[in-house]
C-alpha cells in the first residue's frame, strides 16, 4: 500500500499552521533587549558626485548612536559577482567595485551613501534628513543604446558602458550566419523583455548581533541561501572568520530570487552591532525595496528564425542588450549569458544556434535573477518569433511547433545550444494540454466573446528550461566562482525521530513538508517523526540554498544520499541485533527482518541501539545514526511544457482579459502534487502580471517613476483567471535519485510568451494585422496597435 | 505620549503611545504581537489587516490612539478555543491557500470580514473583496479557492489539488 504520507502523496503543509495563526517569525519579527535601528541616506538623484557629508548636526540628535558612510568601509571588499563572464575576445568582463555604502559617487536613485543607527526607527529617520550631503548630479545614463554609445560612464575608470560582449557559441558564428543567409524565410522580431521588481511581500531585513565573549556575530536576514551569504561576507566584503558569523534566515517572506543576493545593508547592520553592542536591525520600506531589491529581466532582443520551404527550423540568432543596472549583483552576468543562451535552441531539432550579449551598465538598480532568470527571457524570444513565423508562412503554430520537435527517440539529445538534454516528450504534452484547455470548444467561445463585442484569441507555448543548478564541473568551466552542489544531513534521534538538515532554504516551497515525505517513504516511517533544520549555517551543512527551481533535484538528491547512507548503517546495526549478516536484512514499513524469517527489529529500536550501544561491534561499527551527503549533480534537469491560453480583448478600449490559462508541465516524478501544482500557479500569476501589468519605469533622469503600489501595477485577485494544471506528462530526470526536476519557476517561464501570442491572434481575429505588441500589453498600448495598423 | 486602552483579542491592554504611532506598529512593536505584517507604505497591500469593532482595518493606516477603547482582533486570535485551526485557517490549509505566508494574516482577516458580511459570496465577489490585499507566492487560485470552500460551497468544479 503506498504510504499516505510519502512520495506522491498531496498532504497539506505542516508549516501552514504557524503562518495561519500568526506565529511565524520573520526577520523582523526578532526582537531582544537592546534593539537599535538601522536607517539609510539614499541617493535621490541617478548619477552624481559626492563632494562632501557632514554628519555633524545628525549625529547630535536624540537617540542617535552612530553613523556610517561610504568612508567607513574604504578599506573592506566589495561584494563580488558571482560569475566571470569573458568577452568574444577573450578578455574577462568588467567588474567594478560595489561598495557596502556608495564611495565618491552615487549611481542609482536609492544607492546608499550613509547609515544611521538610532535607539528608535523615528530618531533614526528625522536623523537621516539633517544629514547634509553635497551631491553633484551628473547627466544619468539609463537607456542601453545610449549607455553604449556615449561617453559618459556610470564608471569612470572602466571607460566604458559595457560589461562584456559574449558570444554563444562562438564557434557556430558562421554557420549560424551562412545558414540564415541561404534560408527559404527569414522572420525577424525584435523585442523588449521588460524590467520587472520582484516584490516578495516581505520587505528586506537584516538584524545583525555581536557577542563580545566570543567575538561572534550573528545575522538574521531574509535570504534564500544563508551560507552564500555568509560565505560572501566572510570571504569578500567584511572579512569576518566563517567560523565566527552564523547567518540565520528564518521565516522568509518569499524571494522570486531577490533574496539570493548579498546585499550592503547586510554588512552595515553586522559593523554597526559590533560598533555598538547591540542588537542593529534594517528593514525596508516598499520604497526602498522598489529603489535597491534587484531587479528582473529588460533584455533588448532581436531575433531571427531562418526555415526551409518545408518550415524546418534551420538556425536561431539573437542579439539582446541586458540591462546589468549600475552594479553587478552577485548572478547578474550568468543570468543573462548561460541561464539565458544556453536554452536558445528551445524545444526544437534546430542544428544552429547564435546569440551574442551585450551586458550593459545604467544608473539604475542593479538588474539579476528574477523567477526564471534567463530562461523566461529565451522562451519568450523563442516562442513569439515561432508564433510570428508560423502567421508569416500560413502554418498553424501548433503543427510548426510539433514538425520541429525534439522526438522521444532521440534523447539523450545534445541541443544547438550546447546543453544535452535528458528526457522528454513534447508532443506528448501538446497532446495533453489540447486536451486539458478543450482546444475544441475554443471556436464556439470566440463567437460567444465575439457576440458580445470582444475579440478572443488563442496563444500556445512550448518551453524547455534548465534547472537543479548545477554540476559544479560544468559551471566552473563556464565562469562560476562557486559550486552548485547540495547537503543534507539526516540525524536519527536515539528515541527514533529525525532532524534532517539542509543546505535548501524554503520562502514558500513548503520544504518542511516534502522532503519529510522523501525521508519518511525510503524509511517507511510516519513523515511526522521527521523535521526539517534549515535556514540557520550553525546548523545545517554548506548548502547553496534554493534558487532554479532546484531544492528537491540537488538538495533531495543529498537528502536520498544521506538517508541511504543511515539505511546502510542501520542494516548493519539490525544484523548485528538479529545475529545475521547485514546483506540478509530487508527493510520495509519500518522494519529491519531477516529476510524469509519472522525475525524483526524496528527501525526505533535499532535508533536506540545506535546510541546505547551495549553489546555493540565498535570494532566494526561506529555509535550514532547519523549522515551527511553532498549531492553535485552531473547534468542540468530539463522541465518543459505546453501551454495555452484563452484572452478576451475589448476593441473599444483595448482591454485584455486572460480567460483560461492552461499549464501543461513535465516536472518528471512529483513528491507532492498540491506544492507543486501551487508553485505553477505563483509562476502563472507572475508571468501574467508580466505579459499585462507589470513594467518597470526610469524617465531619462534615472527617476523610478513606478517605485510604489500605486504606480507599479501588481496582479491582484480580480486581474487573474482560475488556471488549469496538469504534469500528468512527467518524464523522470535521468541521472538524479529521485527523478525529479524542479517546477518553482516553469510558470512564470511559460505564461509570457502564451499571452502575448494569444493577444496577437485576438487582434488579427479582429481584422488588424499586429504582429508585435512589447509587454506588459496595456490597454493604451492594444488600442494604439490597432489603431495604427 | 498618550494612554491608550483597548481590548485585543479578548484581553484588555494598555500602553502609551505617540500621537502618530500606528496600530500596526503598537501591535507589533509594543505588543509583540508579530503576526501583523508591514508589506507597503501606500495603504495597498493589505498584509496589516485586523478588525477593529468588527471591521476590517489597515492598521498600517490608523494610529493606535484611535482605536481607543475598540475592540481589536487579530491573526493571533482566530483559532478555535481549543487552539485548532478555525474554519477559514482550517480552509487555506487545506487548499494550499498560502506558500511564504506573509500575506496570510491580512488575507484570512480579510476573508473573515467578507464572509461575515456575505456569507455565500461568488467568485467574482471573492476576487473583487480581494482588491486591497496582495499575494506574490500563489496567483490567488487557491486562495479563492480557500474562501469558497471556508463559505460551505462546493469548489470541487475548480480545477484539483
Ligand atoms: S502594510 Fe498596510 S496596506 Fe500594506
Ligand atoms: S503567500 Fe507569499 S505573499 Fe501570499
Amino acid at each position: 500500500m503506498p504510504k499516505d504520507d510519502g512520495i506522491g502523496a498531496a498532504t497539506v503543509r505542516r508549516e501552514d499552521v504557524r503562518f495561519l495563526t500568526g506565529v511565524g517569525q520573520y526577520t523582523d519579527d526578532i526582537k531582544a533587549y537592546g534593539e537599535t535601528v538601522a536607517v539609510f541616506a539614499r541617493s535621490t538623484v541617478a548619477n552624481g558626485v559626492i563632494k562632501s557629508i557632514d554628519t555633524t548636526t545628525a549625529a547630535g540628535m536624540p537617540g542617535v548612536l552612530a553613523i556610517f558612510t561610504g568612508e567607513d568601509f574604504a578599506e573592506v571588499g566589495g561584494n563580488p559577482a558571482g560569475w566571470l563572464i569573458n568577452s568574444r575576445d577573450g578578455t574577462p568582463m568588467h567588474e567594478p567595485k560595489r561598495p557596502v555604502l556608495a564611495h565618491g559617487k552615487v549611481r542609482h536613485v536609492g544607492d546608499a551613501y550613509a547609515a544611521v543607527i538610532a535607539e528608535t526607527l523615528e530618531q533614526a529617520k528625522n536623523a537621516v534628513e539633517a544629514i547634509e550631503a553635497d551631491i553633484e548630479e551628473l547627466d544619468a545614463i539609463v537607456n542601453m543604446k545610449d549607455a553604449l554609445a556615449g561617453s559618459n560612464y556610470v564608471h569612470d575608470e572602466i571607460g566604458t558602458n559595457q560589461c562584456f560582449d559574449w558570444g554563444w557559441i562562438e564557434d557556430n558564428r558562421d554557420a549560424t550566419d551562412a545558414a540564415i543567409k541561404g534560408a527559404h524565410h527569414v522572420t525577424t522580431l525584435e523585442l523588449v523583455n521588460n524590467r520587472l521588481v520582484p516584490n516578495a511581500m516581505e520587505p528586506r531585513s537584516s538584524r545583525a548581533e555581536y557577542k563580545a565573549a566570543g567575538d561572534e556575530y550573528v545575522l538574521h536576514t531574509t535570504s534564500q541561501n544563508p551560507h552564500l551569504t555568509r560565505l560572501l561576507i566572510s570571504a569578500f566584503v567584511l572579512g569576518i572568520p566563517e567560523n565566527k558569523l552564523t547567518v540565520i534566515a528564518p521565516d522568509v517572506g518569499g524571494g522570486f530570487g531577490s533574496k539570493i543576493y548579498h546585499y550592503g545593508e547586510e554588512a552595515l547592520v553586522l559593523a554597526a552591532a559590533k560598533k555598538l553592542g547591540r542588537p542593529v536591525t534594517w528593514t525596508a520600506d516598499r520604497t526602498e525595496a522598489f529603489l535597491t531589491d534587484a531587479h528582473g529581466r529588460d533584455h533588448v532582443t532581436k531575433i531571427e528564425l531562418a526555415m526551409d520551404a518545408e518550415g524546418n527550423f534551420l538556425a536561431f540568432r539573437t542579439e539582446t542588450l541586458a540591462n546589468v543596472g549600475a552594479y553587478l549583483s552577485n548572478f547578474s552576468t550568468a543570468t543573462p549569458t548561460f541561464l539565458h543562451g544556453t536554452l536558445m535552441a528551445g524545444n526544437y531539432t534546430v542544428p544552429n544556434v547564435y546569440v551574442n550579449v551585450k551586458a550593459v551598465f545604467t544608473n539604475t538598480a542593479p538588474v539579476d535573477a528574477y523567477r526564471g532568470a534567463g530562461r523566461p527571457e529565451a522562451t519568450y524570444s523563442l516562442e513569439r518569433v515561432i508564433d510570428k513565423a508560423a502567421r508569416e508562412i500560413g502554418r498553424d503554430p501548433i503543427e510548426l511547433r510539433r514538425q520541429n520537435f525534439i522526438k522521444p527517440d532521440q534523447y539523450p539529445f545534445a541541443s544547438a545550444a550546447g546543453l544535452e538534454y535528458d528526457s522528454g516528450n513534447y508532443d506528448a504534452l501538446m497532446d495533453k494540454m489540447e486536451e486539458v484547455a478543450d482546444m475544441a470548444g475554443f471556436a464556439a467561445r470566440r463567437k460567444a466573446s465575439e457576440a458580445k463585442g470582444l475579440l478572443r484569441g488563442f496563444g500556445v507555448n512550448a518551453y524547455i528550461e534548465a534547472c537543479g543548478i548545477a554540476p559544479s564541473n560544468l559551471v566552473g568551466v563556464l565562469g562560476s566562482r562557486v559550486g552548485l552542489y547540495d547537503a543534507a544531513t539526516v540525524r536519527v534521534n536515539a528515541t527514533g525521530n529525525l532532524s534532517v538538515m539542509v543546505g535548501a532554504h524554503s520562502h514558500g516551497q513548503g520544504h518542511e513538508t516534502a522532503f519529510p515525505q522523501v525521508v519518511a517513504e525510503m524509511l517507511g516511517i510516519d513523515a511526522s517523526t521527521i523535521d526539517i533544520v534549515h535556514g540557520d549555517t550553525s546548523k545545517i551543512p554548506f548548502g547553496m540554498g534554493t534558487y532554479g527551481s532546484r531544492s528537491l533535484a540537488v538538495c533531495g538528491s543529498a537528502v536520498v544520499r544521506a538517508t541511504e547512507k543511515v539505511i546502510n548503517k542501520a542494516k548493519k546495526i539490525a544484523a548485528h541485533m538479529l545475529e545475521v549478516s547485514d546483506g540478509d536484512i530487508e527493510l520495509k514499513d519500518g522494519q529491519f527482518s531477516v529476510a524469509g524469517t519472522d525475525k524483526s527489529v524496528s527501525f526505533g529500536e535499532v535508533a536506540l541501539k545506535a546510541y546505547i550501544p551495549h553489546e555493540f561491534p565498535l570494532e566494526d561499527i561506529e555509535p550514532g545514526l547519523e549522515e551527511t551527503a553532498f549531492y553535485d549533480p552531473a547534468n542540468f534537469t530539463y522541465p518543459s511544457g505546453a501551454y495555452c491560453c484563452e484572452v478576451e480583448l475589448d476593441p473599444e478600449t483595448g482591454k485584455v482579459s486572460v480567460e483560461r490559462m492552461t499549464a501543461v508541465d513535465d516536472f518528471g516524478n512529483v513528491i507532492n502534487p498540491m506544492i507543486v501544482t501551487g508553485q505553477v500557479h505563483g509562476g502563472l500569476g507572475q508571468g501574467i502580471g508580466q505579459a499585462l501589468l507589470e513594467n518597470t519605469t526610469y524617465d531619462e533622469n534615472g527617476q523610478l517613476l513606478s517605485a510604489s503600489y500605486m504606480d507599479y501595477t501588481m496582479p491582484r485577485a480580480d486581474d487573474l483567471p482560475f488556471y488549469t494544471v496538469d504534469h500528468s506528462q512527467g518524464n523522470p530526470c535521468t541521472h538524479n535519485p529521485l527523478g525529479v526536476k524542479g517546477c518553482g519557476e516553469a510558470g512564470a517561464i511559460g505564461s509570457p510568451p502564451t499571452v502575448v501570442n494569444a493577444v496577437i491572434d485576438a487582434m488579427q481575429s479582429g481584422g488588424k494585422n499586429v504582429t508585435h505588441i512589447d509587454m506588459p500589453v496595456t490597454p493604451h498600448r492594444v488600442w494604439s496597435a490597432m489603431q495604427n495598423a | 505620549m498618550t494612554k491608550v486602552t483597548m481590548t485585543i483579542n479578548g484581553k484588555s491592554v494598555a500602553g502609551d503611545v505617540g500621537g502618530n504611532t500606528l496600530l500596526s506598529s503598537f501591535l507589533r512593536d509594543d505588543l509583540r504581537l508579530t503576526g501583523t505584517h508591514i508589506g507597503c507604505d501606500t495603504s495597498q497591500c493589505g498584509a496589516c489587516v485586523v478588525h477593529v469593532n468588527g471591521r476590517p482595518v489597515k492598521s498600517c493606516t490608523m494610529f493606535a490612539a484611535e482605536a481607543e477603547g475598540a475592540e481589536v482582533s487579530t491573526i493571533e486570535g482566530q483559532a478555535n478555543a481549543d487552539g485548532s485551526l478555525n474554519v477559514i485557517q482550517q480552509a487555506f490549509q487545506d487548499h494550499h491557500g498560502l506558500q511564504c505566508g506573509f500575506c496570510t494574516p491580512g488575507m484570512v482577516m480579510t476573508a473573515a470580514a467578507l464572509l461575515k458580511e456575505n456569507p455565500k459570496p461568488t467568485v467574482t465577489e471573492v476576487r473583487e473583496h480581494l482588491e486591497g490585499n496582495i499575494c506574490r507566492c500563489t496567483g490567488y487560485h487557491n486562495i479563492v479557492k480557500a474562501i469558497m470552500a471556508a463559505s460551505g460551497q462546493d469548489v470541487s468544479a475548480i480545477a484539483a489539488e
